[in-house]
């Protein structure tokens, strides 16, 4: 099979999670999107890796589960933080770091 | 040129002629409140020195030939530089010596009178310190062998001006005065600098002897540029026109001033700077026909101005431009003329501060009042005033026997053979000055008293009127001794040269009209001024009145064409700054500010905004990457 | 490609179809959906999938990996955040920012449209070499990324550790609320209570009674008074409260203690 499939699909869900980080308020949503944003890049990497014909490729996708896990961690905490003291998740209302 | 003698005896103290009057100035005015007491009769002792020397060196001079009359001695070498060179060296000629008896022996009467006229100044120690500064760079200014060394003298001169003219600073009409002389005479001075360094580009020297050597070398052309920057100073310094407008207000300073630089010796520097370079004068015929339009120009203007002053010092000081006037023509004449323009500049010294002097002591009885309409009858209350003040008047206007008769009629006589027109000129101007210092004359010590009510005149003390009675004798006698025992015309013509005059009619119809109409003109004035009541409030006068009272509108035309424009320029330059530069500046940042008070609404501070530009960005390059590698 | 092969792609072409379109129905899912813990399950969806096109790709050990920290962890810790956000917040469908929704869509599709174009045009006559011969080498895929994991990128694996334990320790500060004062022991409230002004135990229950079960009648007091107290303070602002129907009482003092005639 063509791994330009894997490619394009790869390529449509990262499109979705762009269109979701831009849209969406929620910032617990807008994480999801950047998880799927990161997990649509894994894909290509795996695909990329097979269609090369060494394992690099995985190597590097595996680094990317390991920060977007990190990642992920930190944000969570900033938008607990957050709520907390706003006691709101949009990110549409921290916005006072403007002219 | 004559070979210089080597400057031994009496002549090895040259240097020491100067260095006296310095030495009183230094002392004068480095030495403070301590030499109060004693310091104006130092400054006394100092320059009658120099004129007990200076009249030692004449008799040692008389006693040689008159090809070995001129004396130099280099004390070092000054500037060296190059293929420049000038030497701190002194030129002592036939010349030269007259300059010096006349400043020496003129100062220390106008010295000695000053501690009389000066007795209750506060400040008498720095007034003769400044006069003492003068007198040594006027020395300097005559002495001198090159050109740089003048210039030296002459700024000194002109600085001694500004400080004695600006005396009374606390005046402000007198530091007025005294910028005013300064900025005008920088004009000439500037003149004088750029004919030094084309000297030197054409000749490769400054030394009068290096100079007038090579001097006939030159293209015509380079010599009359000379000679014209030399003119131009000559008219800074000598109040000539057009730079004739500080004079009348120099009268601002104590009256000694007035009389000793401002009619005696330096406003005469021009005519002895004319004189001392007659070899390029000579050359250049054009220049030398700018200086007799100069002389005439001015003889006439001093003359009108002088006729219509009320102020007897302003009065006086238009006489004095009348007849520097005379000088600068004669000068102009060439050979035949620079003997009687030294001639008239001596005999000239000689009365001119005797009137002047006059002139102090009837303001120092009049309480410092310089309006003639405010005087009358003086001839009563200031007997020796009124008599030496007479004696020089009929000096200036030249009735023989006295001094201005022989001078002033050798220069009508030389400016006939030169041309009719110049002579005539003369002539009537001579008829000029019988009328406006019969005026004065009669103003001050004829007619009704006019007194202002809290004067009362009174002679002055011995020590002001001695001067003048020497003074008074000077102008006696000088010309008829010049003339038929000192024999001036053969004295200076190994200096100047000497041409016979010859005219086309007996010398005598020449005199004989000039008297005539010198008398003619006082009458007039004493039909006007003496036997008639003199006003006290100046009556409207003619246009010709009105215009020589504005001192024919000198000052205007300068601020018109010197003041204004540069003025407006400033404004314009202001302006320019202000609008153009500042306008580039201010509106560079107003519009970077405005730029970025509009682009910084794009900082709205929604993160999901900054990530749609973000996500722009990336589309963007996406495409690029997109449309490289398809093409 | 040989027949053997037709049949092994003809299964993959199956599970890619299948998976892709759950996937992207997920994605969709996920961006569409109002409720967070909606798009959480979605997400997950999306995932699992996502693990499964990996195992098809030759890469079981981030298949796992992908269940496990994917869905397994992560997805469990966006649910414990929402929890603790508030599971039933939901955002409003209408977009504050002017033109962000429209410019996203356009951004959003025409980037995929240039991506799925460019590596239309650039992989399209590819081929993919398989990783058989990359993964037999050390005797299995987990043998062969351990084998560069610890050996090529070792570095950036020790550097990996730094950043989680970092991770660790920056959600633990962010997420710690400090408390400033003494946490009060229950003596002290108990004094802080008693000092207010008000009741400081039960307030008197209402007047309920077998006959009228309701919190709106007022328990009366010996002298047979009522007890506003006992009423409800809704209610008692509402004057609401139910007036004493004296023939009850009665009623009840003759059940209680006999006729009295």
């Amino acid at each position: 099979m063509n791994p330009s499939n894997y490619v394009v699909l790869s390529a449509v869900l990262f499109s979705i999670g762009a269109i979701g980080v831009l849209v969406r308020r929620n910032a617990i949503i807008v994480f999801m999107s950047v998880e799927l944003m990161l997990n649509a890049a894994n894909l290509a990497f795996v695909a990329f890796a097979r269609m090369n014909g060494n394992l690099d490729g995985q190597v590097v996708a595996f680094f990317v589960m390991v920060v977007a896990a990190s990642e992920v961690v930190v944000g969570l905490a900033i938008i607990v933080t957050i709520f907390r003291t706003r006691r709101s998740a949009s990110i549409d209302e921290p916005n006072l770091l403007k002219y | 040129m004559t070979e210089l003698m080597p400057a031994e005896g009496v002549f090895s103290l040259i240097w020491v002629l100067i260095a006296l009057p310095l030495a009183g100035a230094a002392i004068l005015l480095f030495g403070g409140r301590r030499t109060n007491s004693w310091g104006p009769y130092l400054g006394v002792l100092t320059v009658a020195a120099s004129g007990v020397i200076g009249v030692l060196m004449l008799l040692g001079m008389m006693q040689n030939s008159p090809e070995q009359r001129t004396y130099g001695q280099t004390l070092f070498t000054w500037v060296f530089s190059g293929s420049f060179q000038a030497d701190m060296a002194f030129q002592l000629d036939q010349l030269s010596i007259i300059f010096v008896l006349l400043i020496t022996i003129v100062g220390t009467l106008i010295h000695v009178y000053s501690l009389g006229y000066m007795a209750h100044d506060d400040n008498r120690r720095k007034f003769f310190g400044e006069l003492n500064l003068f007198v040594a760079a006027m020395l300097l200014l005559v002495l001198a062998n090159n050109y740089l060394l003048l210039y030296v003298g002459w700024e000194g001169v002109g600085l001694a001006s500004y400080l004695l003219i600006s005396f009374w600073q606390h005046k402000p009409s007198a530091a007025a005065a005294g910028k005013k002389a300064f900025i005008i005479n920088r004009v000439g001075d500037v003149g004088l600098s750029l004919a030094i360094m084309l000297m030197f580009v054409t000749f490769g020297s400054v030394g009068f002897q290096d100079v007038f050597g090579v001097a006939d070398q030159a293209s015509e052309g380079t010599l009359t540029a000379i000679g014209l920057l030399l003119l131009l100073a000559a008219c800074g310094k000598s109040a000539q026109f057009p730079l004739q407008s500080w004079l009348l207000d120099a009268m601002e300073g104590p009256t000694p001033v007035s009389a000793l630089i401002h009619a005696a010796t330096m406003v005469t520097a021009g005519v002895y700077l004319i004189v001392r370079s007659n070899v390029i004068f000579t050359a250049a015929e054009w220049a030398a026909v700018a200086v007799i339009v100069v002389g005439l120009i001015t003889m006439w203007m001093g003359a009108i101005i002088g006729s219509a002053k009320d102020d007897i010092k302003k009065s006086l000081a238009g006489s004095t431009m009348s007849q520097i006037g005379y000088m600068i023509t004669a000068a102009g004449l060439g050979p035949i003329g620079y003997v009687f323009a030294i001639f008239h500049l001596l005999t000239h010294g000689v009365f001119k501060a005797g009137l002047f002097l006059g002139a102090g002591s009837v303001m120092h009885g009049m309480n410092d009042n310089v309006n003639m309409r405010r005087y009358g009858a003086l001839r009563g209350v200031m007997v020796i005033t009124a008599g030496t003040f007479i004696i020089c008047y009929l000096a200036i206007i030249g009735i023989p026997p006295f001094d201005g008769f022989f001078s002033k009629d050798d220069i009508i006589h030389a400016s006939f053979e030169r041309s009719p027109i110049i002579g005539i000129l003369a002539m009537l101007a001579a008829g000029l000055t019988g009328f406006y210092m019969t005026r004065m004359v009669a103003m001050t010590f004829f007619g009704k008293a006019r007194w202002e009510d809290d004067a009362h005149p009174h002679e002055s003390p011995k020590v002001m009127t001695i001067p003048l009675i020497i003074l008074a004798i000077g102008a006696t006698f000088l010309g008829m001794a010049l003339v038929y025992w000192g024999n001036i015309e053969s004295w200076l013509e190994p200096v100047t040269g000497v041409e016979t005059v010859e005219l086309a009619l007996p010398s005598w119809v020449y005199e004989l009209t000039t008297l005539v109409l010198v008398l003619i003109g006082a009458a007039i004035a004493w039909v006007s001024y003496a036997r008639r009541d003199v006003p006290v409030e100046a009556p409207h006068g003619s246009w010709l009145t009105r215009a020589a009272r504005e001192e024919l509108y000198g000052n205007q035309v300068n601020d018109a064409l010197v003041v204004q424009p540069t003025y407006y320029t400033s404004r314009l330059l202001v302006w320019f700054d202000n609008k153009g530069v500042d306008g580039f500046v201010n509106g560079s940042a107003a519009f970077v500010g405005g730029l970025s008070g509009r682009l910084r609404r794009y900082q709205t501070g929604f993160a999901r905004s900054y990530a749609l530009s973000m996500v722009g960005g990336a589309v963007l390059v996406v495409l690029a990457l997109v449309l490289v590698r398809m093409s | 490609m040989t027949d053997v092969a037709i049949d092994v792609n003809t299964g993959e072409v199956v599970v890619f179809w299948v998976c892709a379109i759950l996937a992207v129905a997920g994605a969709l899912g996920m961006v569409l959906s109002r409720k967070a813990v909606h798009s959480a399950l979605w997400i997950a969806l999306t995932m699992i999938n996502l693990a499964v096109l990996y195992v098809a790709n030759s890469a079981p050990f981030l298949g796992m990996v992908q269940i496990i920290v994917y869905t397994g962890a992560v997805m469990m810790l966006f649910l414990f955040v929402l929890m603790v956000v508030g599971v039933d917040s939901s955002d409003s469908l209408i977009e504050t920012i002017k033109g962000q929704r429209a410019a996203a869509l356009v951004l959003g599709i025409g980037l995929a449209a240039l991506l799925v174009w460019g590596i239309g045009n650039g992989l399209a006559e590819t081929s993919a070499i398989g990783l058989d011969e990359a993964n037999a080498q050390d005797g299995g895929n987990v043998q062969g990324i351990a084998n560069l994991i610890f050996t090529k990128y070792l570095l950036a694996f020790e550097l990996t550790s730094a950043l989680l334990i970092t991770a660790a320790m920056g959600a633990m500060v962010l997420a710690h609320r400090e408390r400033w004062t003494e946490r009060p022991s229950q003596r002290i409230r108990s004094i802080a209570r008693f000092q207010r002004d008000g009741h400081p135990g039960n307030l008197p229950n209402p007047g309920v009674y077998a006959r009228h079960n309701a919190v709106d009648t007022p328990a009366l007091l010996p002298d047979g008074s009522t007890l506003d107290l006992s009423v409800p303070a809704p209610v008692r602002s509402r004057a609401d409260a139910r007036p004493i129907d004296h023939a009850d009482v009665d009623e009840v003092r003759e059940i209680t203690e006999g006729k009295s005639e």
